[in-house]
């Protein structure tokens, strides 16, 4: 049991940061669309993420908790290790989040301000979420050519983000959003797949670790089925924008799951590239791992706790379903 | 070492102090937003409707400060304090877990259908939503208190390897010191939160005199907290003998005693020298201290000097305990005039109003004073006891702390006003919602007192 307990740990993790990025990546990227809507348009993007922003920012807390409580001294390396980043990502999701509820309430230049704020705020802590997976998969490596790489995926994760947020402006708009919505999915998918593309070249290059990982034959077969999965579902999300820009019969919802499944399997290549290490070359899980008492404790709450948790956010998201009514407080 | 501890304690300090304001306030402001609703279903008065939907829209600012704030402190504890993770992580953890997992969901999934889904679901289940934030403000208090008393005041652990892991766990959470804590928390949070009520509807009555929803919420709230402050005198005096039991060093340093004896004075004012570990100036009440500790005259109350080195520094600890002490006997006086005074739903006359307003933030200046006086009173142990401060402290660098602790100052300074701006135009905007429609009578008293 004690042996199994950081692997369930891991997972919970893994879980935790996969349903923050996914969840999160949406309301961040349609921060980031803001410019490009005009200011009806804008109070439609907001009101459709409103019910749900405070409860997606929740799963970085149980994410980075769980670092905590399950594997301390990976906490104390990776965020250390992370500091600046971490503060310009965190300063960036303090003025959006703020910045969300103000704008709602200003009037005149001071709206403008704050719809400016949730823009670079999204923006900010979209980009410096990118940069601290660059760095941490590159095991926070110093020299030139590991901070441009930490950019790339940096910018790469804006690009996801976008896509994300078009295609839950898909799901939930209609008319002119919707429309447009559609337009930047197309554009978001371009740069996600020339992202993907460069950071799947690039990791194994810079990392000697995912590299045996990736290059392994028979295994390697195997594990294609990651790389050939996402680009089947990159290709179901082109031909359903594609459908629906044209306006024959494609679900609303296709989009986002498309994408939805994107990242999915591109955060499983991931934990593939990285385990068992939860800091790539010098920390296994095992070693990382949290006082046994502690974890067992934890893990009865997570036991009786996760599935209600579960069931009321599913039930959050029925109450809100369908599509968005620009007005929000009534 | 030195400077890179005191910064990463005013960084962390800092931080936790500003965060701390948020949730101080939502705890309790939830619970008046239960009640408002309730009020307004009992009663189909529309007065508390448009109360409720003033009030949740502040709400969901000062929440979404809180969430924020809070997301901040998720990445400090083990950057700022591996020690305490490597020492005590197996305690501390579990309870940091818990509250993730049992309130931050439970309060931000149910606070969007509380604001956005009133036409969604029906009006029980939106109560009901309401109520499962408030539920989930609560149970957030209980666990980060819990954690924090088992600091203060440790048992129900044992020693295993270079590790304190839990012997029983319901030992540990009911810690001694915990009830008092909780009870004191709580009852700070819902003075914080009635002062901010009356101090905004007060604000809101001078900008329109006729609102109905205003010159409730405003007898709502002062009552409450009429009721409430002697019960924190109460509970707050049981604290404190609390805290001589368990930590006698602090209780010396609230009341900057630097030597043990019988009849002990208390020290009204004076500025303690840690140089002469005598006090400066000072001015006292013979055999206060002896009579308020040990409810004898000439009751003995233990010094610092029973405690040195090991005891926090003094002056920080006995000017926050003066400012908490005097904040409340203040409260206790503006509440209760306002109470006598509004009786029988008499106006409040205008320069009431604005001493209300004046009072609007006064429950954030006490907790902040009393988190200062529990916190620096702990020092120098982090754990009490078991783990110094000095040892938990972590190698990030003075630079990158000194450029973080800028960038957090710079950005609350911003935050904060923003805020305070937002607030008063929340509270100030918005039409008149008049007692009774046209009413003579509630024109003639608006006039008169405006």
């Amino acid at each position: 049991m004690n042996e199994l307990l950081p692997f369930i740990f891991m997972v919970v993790m893994g879980g935790a940061v996969l349903a923050y990025v996914i969840l999160d990546g949406y309301d961040l990227g349609v921060g980031m669309l803001m410019p490009a809507a005009n200011d009806e348009e804008q109070s439609i993007m907001v009101a459709s993420i409103g019910p749900f922003w405070d409860a997606n920012e929740t799963w970085l807390v149980l994410g980075i908790g769980t670092l905590l409580v399950a594997f301390p001294q990976a906490h104390g390396v990776v965020l250390g290790e992370l500091y600046l980043p971490v503060v310009a990502m965190l300063v960036g999701l303090m003025f959006r989040g703020v910045a969300f509820e103000m704008r709602i309430k200003a009037q005149g230049w001071h709206r403008e301000l704050w719809n400016w704020l949730f823009w670079a705020g999204s923006f900010v802590a979209a980009i410096f979420q990118g940069v601290m997976l660059g760095r941490y998969i590159t095991g926070f490596e110093s020299g030139l050519g590991y901070w441009i790489f930490a950019f790339v995926v940096g910018a790469s994760l804006c690009g996801g983000y976008v896509l994300m947020g078009a295609t839950w402006l898909i799901l939930k708009t209609e008319g002119e959003v919707r429309r447009k919505s559609i337009a930047w999915a197309r554009w978001g998918l371009l740069w996600v797949a020339l992202g993907v593309a460069l950071v799947s070249l690039a990791t194994p290059l810079v990392s000697e670790t995912v590299r045996d990982k990736w290059f392994d034959f028979p295994r390697t077969l195997w594990i294609m089925i990651l790389p050939a999965a996402t680009l089947a579902c990159g290709w179901w999300l082109w031909r359903s924008t594609g459908r629906l820009r044209a306006g024959s019969g494609s679900s609303d919802s296709a989009p986002f799951l498309a994408s939805v499944g994107i990242f999915t399997l591109s955060f499983l290549g991931l934990a593939y590239s990285l385990y068992p290490y939860v800091v790539i070359d010098r920390l296994t899980i095992w070693e990382a791992a949290a006082h046994p008492s502690g974890l067992r404790f934890t893990l009865v709450g997570v036991a009786i706790v996760l599935p209600f948790l579960v069931g009321y956010t599913i039930f959050a998201y029925r109450v809100f379903g369908g599509k968005t009514s620009g007005k929000l407080y009534d | 070492m030195e400077d890179a501890l005191l910064l990463a304690r005013a960084q962390f300090g800092l931080n936790i102090g500003f965060h701390i304001l948020f949730p101080t306030l939502t705890i309790a402001l939830a619970w008046f937003l239960v009640a408002f609703l309730w009020k307004y279903r009992r009663t189909g008065d529309e007065a508390w409707m448009a109360t409720y939907k003033r009030w949740v829209k502040i709400f969901a600012l000062t929440f979404a400060m809180g969430v924020v704030t809070g997301i901040v402190m998720s990445f400090q504890f083990g950057t700022n304090w591996p020690g305490y993770m490597n020492t005590v992580g197996a305690i501390a953890g579990p309870l940091l877990a818990y509250e993730i997992l049992t309130a931050f969901f439970l309060e931000a999934t149910f606070l969007g259908i509380m604001l956005f889904g009133m036409n969604r679901v029906s009006p029980g289940l939106h109560i009901f939503s309401a109520l499962m934030v408030a539920v989930g403000t609560t149970v957030s208090a209980f666990w980060i208190l819990a954690l924090n008393s088992w600091m203060q005041t440790p048992v129900g652990h044992v020693l295993d390897g270079r590790q304190w892991i839990a012997a029983d766990w319901w030992t540990v959470i009911f810690n001694p010191s915990f009830p008092y804590r909780l009870t004191h928390m709580l009852l700070a949070s819902g003075l914080t939160a009635s002062f901010a009520i009356a101090g905004l509807s007060a604000w809101r009555l001078l900008h329109a005199p006729m609102d109905a929803g205003a010159t409730r919420t405003l007898r709502l709230a002062v009552i409450t907290a009429a009721v409430l402050t002697p019960v924190q005198v109460f509970v707050g005096d049981m604290h404190g003998l609390n805290t001589l039991k368990h930590q006698p060093a602090k209780i010396a340093a609230m009341e900057a005693l630097w030597h043990t004896q019988r009849g002990a004075p208390l020290v009204l004012f004076a500025i303690p020298n840690e140089k002469t570990r005598e006090n400066d100036y000072a001015v006292e009440l013979p055999y206060g201290a002896s009579l308020i500790l040990t409810h004898e005259k000439r009751g003995e109350v233990k010094g610092l000097a029973e405690f040195a080195p090991d005891h926090p520094p003094v002056a920080p600890v006995f000017f926050a305990f003066r400012v908490m002490v005097g904040m409340g006997v203040l409260m206790l006086l503006v509440s209760w005039f306002t109470t006598w005074r509004t009786r029988r739903n008499q106006p409040a006359p205008k320069w009431l109003l604005w001493v209300l307003s004046a009072f609007t933030f006064s429950g954030w200046v006490a907790t902040l004073a009393g988190w200062i006086v529990t916190e620096i009173g702990r020092q120098p142990w982090l754990v009490h006891g078991i783990l110094r401060t000095s040892q938990a402290v972590g190698d990030i660098g003075g630079a990158r702390l000194g450029a973080s602790l800028t960038g957090y100052i710079l950005t609350y300074t911003a935050l904060l006003v923003a805020y305070f701006v937002v607030l008063t135009h929340l509270a100030a905007s918005g039409d008149e919602k008049p007692l009774r429609p046209g009413s003579e009578a509630a024109l003639a008293t608006a006039k008169a007192r405006g």
